[in-house]
This record gives structure tokens, C-alpha cells and sequence, in this order.
């Protein structure tokens, strides 16, 4: 469904070129939900715009394609794109409020949103509208459907976010954080309602998340992302149970979990900026399994037991 | 423990906000005064050398409680003592609570600046692991992990046996939250602090309380040691709220789906204020405010019908 082959997002700046994404390569299959995690500045979120053209300039594709149904999408022009959105790809970020307009009902941008990407007229989209609403699990659809965003809780504004990502049928969503300003009753809400949504109607789905723990109750497949880099994409079982690159396995350690008091594992120091990236791995300097190679030459990804990650200790010789 | 050798007492604290609109308004629309009460008849005690958390979701009141306990608010109802030397607050955002045009050596000393300050500000800053050096720099220079850590060091300059701690790691990655979790711990075996901690995330309360009270629309409805808490819940609301934590061990255990959402706190439900999603409400929780008694403020576990 969706393809992303060494993905490169730069930044000219006055003093030098910051490269925030460099040679991302990942696949989303139909029906498959991809979770991608990382910690702040890992260029999650500037992947996830790269692939849909909103990169704000001067940031820009320096290198690499996106195709989706096997067509490439990194380099249609502006009008094209925008028609693409919306249509072929859905989206929804973390907070609601973002993507719906104050000044209109819920159902108004709904149906307007029908209108521009399918062939309906006014009647049908309005009955399409109420069985979107119905199906994000918005009780009293009908009776809500002249409330105007503000009316509306932070979760229930996400189901219409959700509802409104779903009007163009599209064959991709890209989720950016969509449960981090929820409440965590809610949050299991919306996991499951994304969950329900990718199995029916055969979407794939990129959530992007700092959170493992909706990555390990929603997705099928997790990569990770470090200083703009991928280094490990696997099953998620895998990456959770077994992680193979040093990275992913003090994260998983740092994460606090129900049961008794126990020390955190904690990784020292902090993730370089783009632009002070070290030499070689961009994490040899924080982990604690590094060797002489490490700093010299950067990893690519390599199979690592079920999964794949970029790290020398995965790579003979 | 008994109310008498705690470091911190509560009693039936309550907080109303008024929240009417002006007087014009109210006349010429005929409405009445509005108030809202973010805090309900809240009672409970702190050991010294204890960490005892309070969990909720938005509007539960927990942050309101805090700011009650270090004085930002006064109680509308009800005491709180403090039998402690001095307590200090740790807030959530460490971009917002430091001044961003003092140097760290100004904003660590400002506690203590009619003291000496040089060399203990040397030492607050290696006691958070940073570095003397770094008392020239100015906040914007910091990650947000080591802002809280210069957040920390200003709270420990006057010599607090109390900290009280308002999501201190919410705004922090999960690598950083845990250099700050293991951080706080380190100081309360040196220093011997007692710590409230308030948190919505229940994982890092369960790798930080002894004991923990969860709040529920201003009012506490069960508040138990940790380890009992995190094992056996018996508020239809905390079981609720263990379920919905995203499960990373993915045992593929059963859960409860999770219904509707917290109510408006200017138009609580009549009763016990859970009664509209509790799966065990009858018609005396409808119509009864539960009593907080024996750890738990619940009709059903009362009656023991569940």
C-alpha cells in the first residue's frame, strides 16, 4: 500500500544544510497498522509530513520516494497532492481541534468534505456523514449533528477527527499522536476504535506514537526511530520482547510498568540535535555495548533476529 | 498510621471556585451564582519518608488538592497541618516554571539568596547530576530533562522535607522520565524526603508510591498501599482505570471496554458522582453519596456486593 524508500528530509539553515530524516525506508501493508515511536526531535513527525507533502519550507525531500498503490506521490505537483490527501490518504493529529473549524457543525464538514471527494449530492452525503458518525461510535449522531466543535469533549472531538479522515475512503491514514491529549479511559477508546477501523475496511494505518504501550495494544509491525534514523522495524512482539538494537532495549527498560517498585533502566545523556550528530552510529556514544566500529561507520539495517535493525552487533565481521 | 504522627494531615478539605458569570449578566439573565467544587471533603495522611500519589484523570481535582497544599489556594472547607520544617512544589512544566532571563546560579539560589549561596548552589547542582559549570547558563540551553533537574535543585535549596510533585515527568520523554524517576528516588534515601506525587499515569505511580489515592471528581474514592491497589482494586472506577492502561507485556488479557467519559464537574451526577458508568450502580448509588470508610468510598464494595 504505502512505500517509503530512503526517505531524506533537510533543513538549509545558515549554517549548513540539518538533515532532520535521513534514509527512512519502511512498507505498510493493507489492513496493517505500522507503529513508528521515537523520543522528541526523532523526526517522527517529519516523516509523516514528508509523506504527505505538508513539509513546511525550507524544509524539504532531498533524497528518496514515496509511492502509495504503487504510484509516486513525492514529487506530484501542489494541486495534485492536496486532491490526494484527503481522498487517497487520511489523517489525524493530536489535537482535534487542529483539523476541524470552529465556525462550522460537525456535520457541515463532513458532508463538505464527502462532497469534494465523492460523487454524492447533498442528501447522500449527509446519510454518509451520520453512518461515519455512527461507526467512530459518536452516541446521539443525529442530535449532534449541528453541535460545533467546541460542544463536544476532547475524545469525542477525536472520533469526529476520526470520522472526517474517513470521509474520502482513503487507502492510508497517518495517526500522529491521536491519544497523547486524552485521557487514558479514552485513550483505550480511540486504540480500539483505530484498531476495529484498519481490520474492516483493509486501511493501513502509520501510527505514530511516543507511547509503547498503544504501539504494543494497536500495531502489527513497530519501527524505530532515532536522531532522523531508523533502527530496528520488526514484529511487535519482537521488538518488545526481544529488542535487538541497544536503542530500542533501553527504551523498553525505561518504560515505568504496573507491578512493583523497581529501578527504572535508565540511558544516560540525551539524543544528539540534527546537526551534532556523532560520527558512525548516531547512538554510540550513550550505549552501552559499543565498540571501536561504532563511531567509525554508520550501520545499515540488517536482519536481527525476527526483526531488523541497524547496529554492527547484528552484522558479522 | 495515626493522624498524629503524620507529616501532613488533611481534613474534610473541600475547594469551591466560583464560576458565575458577571453581576450584570447574572441580573439581567436571571441566573444564579455558579459554583464549582474542584475539591469534595477530602481527608487523608502522609508518613514521614512516605511517597504517597494521587492519580486521576483531567478534572479530578488532584492538581487542585496540590496547590492547596502548599498554599497557592486556601481550603473552602476543612484543615490541612504540616508538621514539617518547610515544603517545596515541583510542577510539570519545566519551560514554563523557570524565568528564562536569570542564569540557573540566580534561579537555584533565589530560595536561599540572603544566605551565602556560592558553593551550595555548587552542590544542589551535582546533587541533581549536573555540573558546577553549569550555573552560568541560562534555561534555554537546557534539555527539558535538565530543566526539571534544575526545577528539582531549586526546590531542594532551602533544605524541604516535603516535596510536592504535580506530574513532574508528564512533559518529559520516556528515557528522561526515567533518569528523573530513578533521580527523585536517589534524593528521598540521601535526604529522607517525603514526597506527594501526582500523577495521571498509573504505570509510574506503581514504580514510585508506597501508597496511592485516586481521585475521582474532586472526591477520593479509594486509597489503599500500592501493591494491594495495583493487585486487587476494589473501586468499580480504579478497576476501570487499571483496564484501560495499555498492556505492554500483551498477555492478551481480558478487559473491561471503558465507558463514557468524566462528567462536567459544574453539573455532577446526583449520588456517587461514578454511578453513570459503574456496571455494579443501583438505585442507592444514584441517590447517595458513598462515605469514604475503610480505604474505599463505594456502595457496592460496602454492601459487598462486589
Amino acid at each position: 500500500m504505502l512505500e517509503v524508500a530512503g526517505l531524506t528530509v533537510q533543513f538549509p539553515t545558515r549554517r549548513g544544510t540539518l538533515t532532520a530524516v535521513d534514509g527512512v525506508s519502511f512498507s505498510i501493508a493493507p489492513g496493517e497498522i505500522l507503529g513508528v515511536v521515537g523520543e522528541s526531535g526523532a523526526g517522527k513527525s517529519l516523516t509523516a509530513l514528508a509523506i504527505i507533502g505538508l513539509l513546511e519550507p525550507p524544509g524539504r525531500i532531498a533524497a528518496g520516494e514515496v509511492r502509495l498503490e504503487g504510484r509516486r506521490i513525492d514529487n506530484l505537483p501542489y494541486e495534485a497532492l492536496r486532491r490526494l490527501r484527503g481522498r487517497s490518504i487520511g489523517m489525524v493529529f493530536q489535537d482535534p481541534l487542529t483539523s476541524l473549524n470552529p465556525l462550522y457543525t460537525i456535520g457541515e464538514q463532513l458532508e463538505e468534505t464527502i462532497l469534494t471527494h465523492l460523487p454524492f449530492n447533498r442528501a447522500e452525503a449527509r446519510n454518509r456523514a451520520l453512518a461515519l458518525l455512527r461507526e467512530v461510535g459518536l452516541p446521539g449522531a443525529e442530535e449532534r449533528y449541528g453541535h460545533y466543535p467546541h460542544q463536544f469533549s476532547g475524545g469525542m472531538r477525536q472520533r469526529v477527527v476520526i470520522a472526517l479522515a474517513l470521509a474520502g475512503e482513503p487507502r492510508l491514514i497517518i495517526a500522529d499522536e491521536p491519544t497523547t491529549a486524552l485521557d487514558v479511559s479514552i485513550q483505550a477508546q480511540i486504540i480500539a476504535l483505530l484498531r476495529r477501523l484498519a481490520h474492516e475496511r483493509r486501511t493501513a494505518v502509520m501510527l505514530i506514537t511516543h507511547d509503547m504501550g498503544v504501539i504494543a495494544e494497536t500495531a502489527q509491525r513497530v519501527a524505530v526511530m532515532y536522531a532522523g534514523r531508523l533502527v530496528e522495524v520488526g514484529p511487535v512482539q519482537a521488538v518488545l520482547h526481544a529488542p535487538q538494537h541497544p536503542y530500542t532495549a533501553g527504551l523498553m527498560g525505561s518504560i515505568p510498568r504496573l507491578g512493583a517498585r523497581r529501578r527504572l533502566v535508565q540511558i544516560d545523556g540525551a539524543m544528539p540535535r540534527p546537526g551534532a550528530l556523532p560520527p558512525g552510529c548516531a547512538f554510540h556514544p550513550r550505549c552501552p555495548k559499543r565498540f571501536a566500529r561504532c563511531s567509525l561507520e554508520r550501520p545499515a539495517l540488517a536482519a536481527a533476529g525476527r526483526s531488523e535493525a541497524a547496529c554492527w552487533l547484528h552484522v558479522a565481521g | 498510621m495515626s493522624q498524629a504522627d503524620a507529616l501532613l494531615a488533611l481534613r474534610g478539605v473541600s475547594r469551591d471556585f466560583d464560576v458565575s458569570a458577571s453581576w450584570l449578566e447574572r441580573t439581567l439573565g436571571h441566573e444564579p451564582r455558579r459554583v464549582l467544587r474542584a475539591v469534595d471533603r477530602v481527608s487523608f495522611a502522609i508518613a514521614r519518608g512516605e511517597t504517597l500519589a494521587l492519580v486521576g484523570e483531567s478534572g479530578s481535582g488532584k492538581s487542585t488538592l496540590a496547590r492547596l497544599i502548599v498554599g497557592l489556594h486556601a481550603p473552602s472547607e476543612g484543615t490541612i497541618e504540616f508538621a514539617g520544617r518547610r515544603l517545596q512544589m515541583i510542577f510539570q512544566d519545566p519551560y514554563a516554571s523557570l524565568n528564562p532571563r536569570w542564569r540557573v546560579r540566580d534561579i537555584v539560589a533565589e530560595p536561599i539568596r540572603f544566605l551565602g549561596t556560592g558553593q551550595r548552589v555548587d552542590e544542589l547542582l551535582l546533587q541533581v547530576g549536573l555540573a558546577p559549570e553549569d550555573a552560568d547558563k541560562y534555561p534555554h540551553e537546557f534539555s527539558g530533562g535538565q530543566r526539571q533537574r534544575i526545577s528539582i535543585a531549586r526546590a531542594l535549596a532551602g533544605e524541604p522535607d516535603f516535596l510536592v510533585c504535580d506530574e513532574p515527568t508528564s512533559a518529559l520523554d520516556v528515557s528522561v522520565q526515567a533518569q528523573i524517576l530513578n533521580l527523585m528516588a536517589d534524593l528521598q534515601a540521601r535526604l529522607g524526603l517525603t514526597y506527594l506525587f501526582i500523577s495521571h499515569n498509573l504505570a509510574v505511580v506503581s514504580q514510585v508510591a508506597e501508597r496511592v489515592g485516586v481521585m475521582y471528581a474532586g472526591r477520593l474514592v479509594e486509597l489503599a498501599p500500592a501493591a494491594e491497589l495495583f493487585a486487587r482494586p476494589r473501586h468499580p472506577y480504579t478497576r476501570m482505570l487499571l483496564d484501560a492502561v495499555p498492556d505492554l507485556a500483551m498477555s492478551g488479557r481480558a478487559r473491561t471496554p471503558v465507558a463514557g467519559e468524566v462528567p462536567n464537574p459544574l453539573a455532577l451526577p446526583q449520588g456517587c458522582a461514578f454511578h453513570p458508568r459503574c456496571p455494579h450502580a443501583n438505585e442507592r448509588c444514584r441517590r447517595e453519596t458513598p462515605a469514604f470508610a475503610e480505604g474505599v468510598a463505594c456502595h457496592a464494595v460496602a454492601e459487598k456486593r462486589i
